[in-house]
């Protein structure tokens, strides 16, 4: 890996003072949830770790991640791509294509094994031979299996790499398959969201390149630091739920006052993300800010859990507001999912009980 | 079959080197196309597969109508929103929605964002590479580089310095020897025409595009939450307005709309449009690709002025049909007669009772049946080479009065020419004028890539008028978003069925839906890639991609830049066109849709 650069001299190199690369340290460091103290680990990680090459592929999805990834304000997708990480490969942005595209993957994998991260966006089909996702005339499986069989590790961009999202919902025709059932001996980083919000890809890029390892993951194997909050545990219209004023329809008086839009369906309750902190497109709005529930697309088979516009009843949550993903694992336990549907319910009696609907003074 | 003439025109010759492109790269999904090529390089033969199939409308089949946009709109993340917004327009067909005139101006705001931002990601970020040469750029004279600038536009990042400074960038990133993106390219091929310093130019606008296209899509995430994949609701828009409010949308979020609208209008007019002109003015006779487009083009016009009146005459850009190249003519398109819109499959890998029929959306059946020709070379596992005489794409064949139809910004400019819309005459004919080229000259690659930049504009100013009405109705008093009258599924009849059309950045999109006690019933969308990316029909007619590429020389037949020039003129996106899919995943060869 003699010939690449680090981050720090490609910044150097492109003309950014020492002064505005520690800032951005500080940035990073905050913008992923740490104490001052990590900036200074950052800027020798990112000063001494040469730029990780990053193969990019793509399988079936509908490219709302790398739409997503060029949104980012902090860093720029711009840095990231020139001066972070080496992007030798991705179908949707690189110059070149056919036979000379492809030559990059087995360059890659001769020049660079074992030391490139594999990114995955979308997932590989397996029915028909896999031939449901045809590249170079080959089933995509077949290279997606070869360059994990090389690289060091995988993040599996958005919920169809995550979870199998939408082509996977009910019935599952071309059996998309989320890239931890195809691929296991592998270190896999999942970042849900259909998409992710653009700065928790690039965090977590900048993490994995900072420090040279994964993020610290929970149990289903996303970043903590992202991941360990429901979006209610944070959502700044918790206060109207915990007051029982909610909006009852689309554009009535609680939708105008911004009330909490659980009895239209916000999933909020059961969506681990980071909507409701970090927010979207430079932290300016999230779907809860601007009037709509959240569809829960950070979650595993979310497309299959009723209509967006049903209240969250069957579904629950362990431990309170304080509980992390963690205490929650895969398992959701019924008793407690009655009592956030109780505890909305109260609220709502008592709301109606002193007919103050839609009243602000209740506030 | 060696040598052919199609119905609709073209000489088919398969007798010469062929050559295949897969993939397709800087496209959204999995496109490859094959060509042959005679003696003297020139393209024969062109054949369009699509390569990829992963479908949603057998996934909506029982599904709540009010849900179809979520999953819809994940046909596509590039193009986001446009699905889900022709799925509510379908949902509000069907039941009889009305919705109200701020849902419409919000609509059509979101709409246009994303049209003026996809137009500009493509140009830059998809297509500028088969015109600029990256490298070239470090040949050039950063103070020459300056004068181009300045001498096309006003734009005010334009000193000798700052292009001193990208070049510089540039330099030390090419001397990496880690190209990234830019690895293993055509660069220094005699295909590329600009001065290094045009290069330089655009390669700096490379960046700053990058930069500013995520200004734009904040009008997404103002009145739909964020982007990609904003929310939106049937009957009208998921925000509330409350302009003296903190809760809803007030006047903060309207100046921050507005604010971003001149941004965007100032960006396109002083960067994008300059960039156009100047790189087409060294293509001029470079005058390949036009295919469809001198002949047959569809569109269903969009942009409704005033709410729930879906006439051309109230279309902000009015559509309809031109046949055979007689702009005299603008044919009315009426997306429920089962006579004109039809998809065929007999060279698709799906199948029909009947293949020499076409099927009406509504009446649309998807089987699929994934099956190699005779003729084919390789193994079903590694395709060498296709065989277009059999089913060869996970593509159908949409066809208008059975035509084939080209679709996009070309063809809306050219149907909105035809209907005599000033705007769009004065903005053709200017461009026209400025490179001192005739009309004929927009039938051609560089002609669609030229109608989605001046499209681009035109979006990018209609944000500006659909905003100041918007503003006009709420200080009229009207502050209402959604009409949630038949919100409830006890309000709806037992069986009804609708269409939305929009079009979309790619092209005329539509759905076709049927609602049964409550539920989706059926659910078929033709999407603006199925038009373009069309293989062929039973009668042999050819469709846009494989037409415009026929006739085109190419410079070396190992660098497929001139197919990627025209085949990127169109902003293919794959995972649109081939989303039909069967309802059971285990025995696809033997389950009929529907």
């Amino acid at each position: 890996m003699g010939d690449q650069q680090t981050f720090y001299e490609a910044m150097r190199e492109h003309g950014i003072t020492r002064r505005s690369f520690l800032k951005f340290c500080s940035l990073t460091a905050a913008g992923l949830g740490m104490g001052p103290e990590f900036a200074g680990k950052i800027a020798h990680a990112l000063e001494t770790k040469p730029r990780t090459p990053v193969i990019w592929l793509h399988g079936l999805e509908c490219t709302c991640c790398s739409e997503s990834f060029i949104r980012s304000g902090h860093p720029l997708a711009a840095d990231v791509i020139l001066s972070m990480i080496s992007l030798d490969y991705d179908d949707t942005l690189m110059a070149a294509a056919g036979y000379q595209a492809e030559e990059i993957l087995e360059q890659t994998v001769q020049k660079y094994d074992g030391n490139f991260i594999l990114a995955c966006e979308g997932n590989p089909p397996l029915n028909e031979d896999g031939m449901y996702c045809i590249q170079g005339g080959k089933p995509y499986i077949e290279k997606l299996r070869y360059m994990a069989s090389h690289c060091k590790a995988i993040i599996a961009w958005g919920s169809c790499a995550s979870w199998g999202c939408v082509q996977a919902a009910r019935p599952n025709p071309t059996r998309a398959t989320p890239i931890h059932k195809v691929i296991h001996d592998k270190p896999i980083v999942k970042v849900p969201g259909c998409p992710p919000i653009a700065e928790v890809m690039t965090g977590v890029i900048t993490y994995m390149v900072a420090f040279g390892e994964l993020p610290e993951l929970d149990r289903q194997g996303r970043p903590k630091m992202f991941y360990s909050q429901r979006l209610h545990d944070k959502c700044y219209r918790r206060p109207h739920f915990d007051a029982g004023q909610f909006v009852e329809r689309f554009d009535d008086e609680g939708a105008r006052k911004g009330y909490c839009l659980y009895k239209v369906g916000c999933k909020g309750p059961t969506t681990h993300n980071a909507c409701s902190t970090v927010e979207w497109n430079g932290g300016l709005s999230w779907p809860v800010k601007s009037g709509h529930g959240c569809l829960g697309c950070a979650e595993d088979n979310f497309w299959d859990r009723g209509s967006f516009y049903s209240a969250v009843t069957n579904l629950g949550v362990t431990g309170g507001v304080e509980a992390t993903a963690d205490d929650i694992g895969e398992v959701l336990a019924g008793a407690a999912a009655i009592g956030v549907a109780a505890h909305a319910a109260a609220s709502v009696v008592s709301h109606m009980k002193d007919g103050s609907k839609g009243d602000s003074s209740h506030d | 079959m060696t040598k052919q003439v199609t119905p609709n025109g073209f000489t088919l010759d398969d007798s010469g080197q062929r050559v295949v492109v897969d993939p397709i790269c800087r496209i959204e999904g999995h496109l490859r196309i094959e060509v042959n090529l005679d003696e003297n390089n020139v393209i024969r033969n062109a054949v369009s597969t699509g390569a990829m199939w992963r479908g949603l409308e057998v996934i909506l089949k029982g599904r709540d109508p009010r849900d179809a946009w979520a999953f819809t709109e994940r046909i596509c993340g590039v193009c986001t929103g446009v699905h889900a917004l022709t799925s509510v327009r379908a949902v509000e067909d069907a039941l009889g929605i009305d919705i109200p005139a701020n849902a419409n101006s919000i609509r059509n705001l979101m709409l246009l964002a994303q049209h003026t931002q996809d137009h500009l990601v493509h140009f830059y970020h998809l297509h500028a590479l088969d015109w600029v040469d990256v490298v070239s750029a470090l040949k050039a004279d950063p103070r020459a580089t300056s004068e181009l600038q300045r001498s096309i536009s006003n734009w005010p990042k334009s000193s000798p310095g700052y292009f001193r400074d990208v070049q510089a960038r540039l330099k030390r990133f090419v001397e990496s020897g880690q190209l990234g993106p830019f690895s293993n390219a055509y660069w220094g091929s005699a295909a590329y025409r600009l001065p290094p310093e045009a290069n330089l130019m655009a390669v700096t606008h490379y960046l700053e595009a990058l930069d500013f296209q995520r200004e734009i899509v904040k009008i997404h995430t103002i009145f739909g939450g964020r982007n990609p994949h904003p929310n939106w609701v049937v009957g009208g828009v998921p925000c509330s307005i409350d302009v003296n409010g903190d809760g809803s949308i007030n006047m903060e979020w309207l100046n921050l709309v507005s604010s971003i609208i001149d941004q965007s209008i100032t960006f396109i007019d002083q960067v994008y449009i300059p960039d156009l002109k100047a790189i087409a003015s060294f293509y001029k006779d470079w005058t390949y690709g036009g295919g469809l487009s001198g002949k047959n083009l569809l569109s269903y016009g969009e942009y409704p002025d005033h709410p729930n009146d879906w006439s051309q005459a109230n279309m902000l850009q009015p559509g309809g049909a031109i046949l055979d190249g007689d702009l005299s003519k603008v044919h009315e398109v009426d997306v429920r007669d089962p006579e004109q819109v039809q998809e065929f499959v007999a060279h698709s890998w799906y199948s029909y009772p009947d293949e020499k029929q076409g099927l009406h959306p509504w009446d649309g059946i998807t089987e699929p049946h994934f099956e190699l020709g005779p003729n084919f070379k390789g193994t079903k596992t590694n395709i060498e080479q296709i065989d277009e005489g059999a089913k060869y794409s996970f593509i159908k064949a949409p066809r208008w009065r059975g035509h084939a139809m080209e679709v996009g910004p070309l063809a809306r400019y050219v149907v909105a020419y035809a209907r005599g819309h000033e705007e769009i005459r004065d903005q053709v004919d200017g461009l026209l004028h400025d490179l001192g080229l005739p009309l004929p000259a927009i039938f051609s690659t560089l002609g669609r890539t030229a109608a989605r930049g001046l499209e681009c504009s035109f979006t990018a100013h209609k944000m500006r008028y659909v905003f100041d009405q918007l503003m006009a109705n709420l200080k009229a008093g009207d502050t209402a978003t959604a009409n949630m009258d038949k919100w409830e599924p006890d309000t709806w009849p037992a069986q009804t069925r609708g269409v939305g059309h929009v079009e979309a950045p790619r092209g005329a999109l539509g759905h076709w839906i049927h609602i049964k006690d409550g539920k989706l019933e059926n659910y078929q969308a033709v999407v603006p890639t199925t038009w373009n990316a069309s293989p062929r029909d039973p009668a042999g007619n050819i469709g846009a991609y494989e037409a415009a590429l026929l006739g085109t020389p190419m410079v070396d037949a190992e660098q497929p830049v001139e197919i990627l020039r025209t085949i990127h003129s169109f902003d293919p996106c794959l995972a649109c066109s081939t989303h039909v899919m069967a309802p059971d995943g285990e025995e696809l060869a033997s389950v009929k849709v529907r």
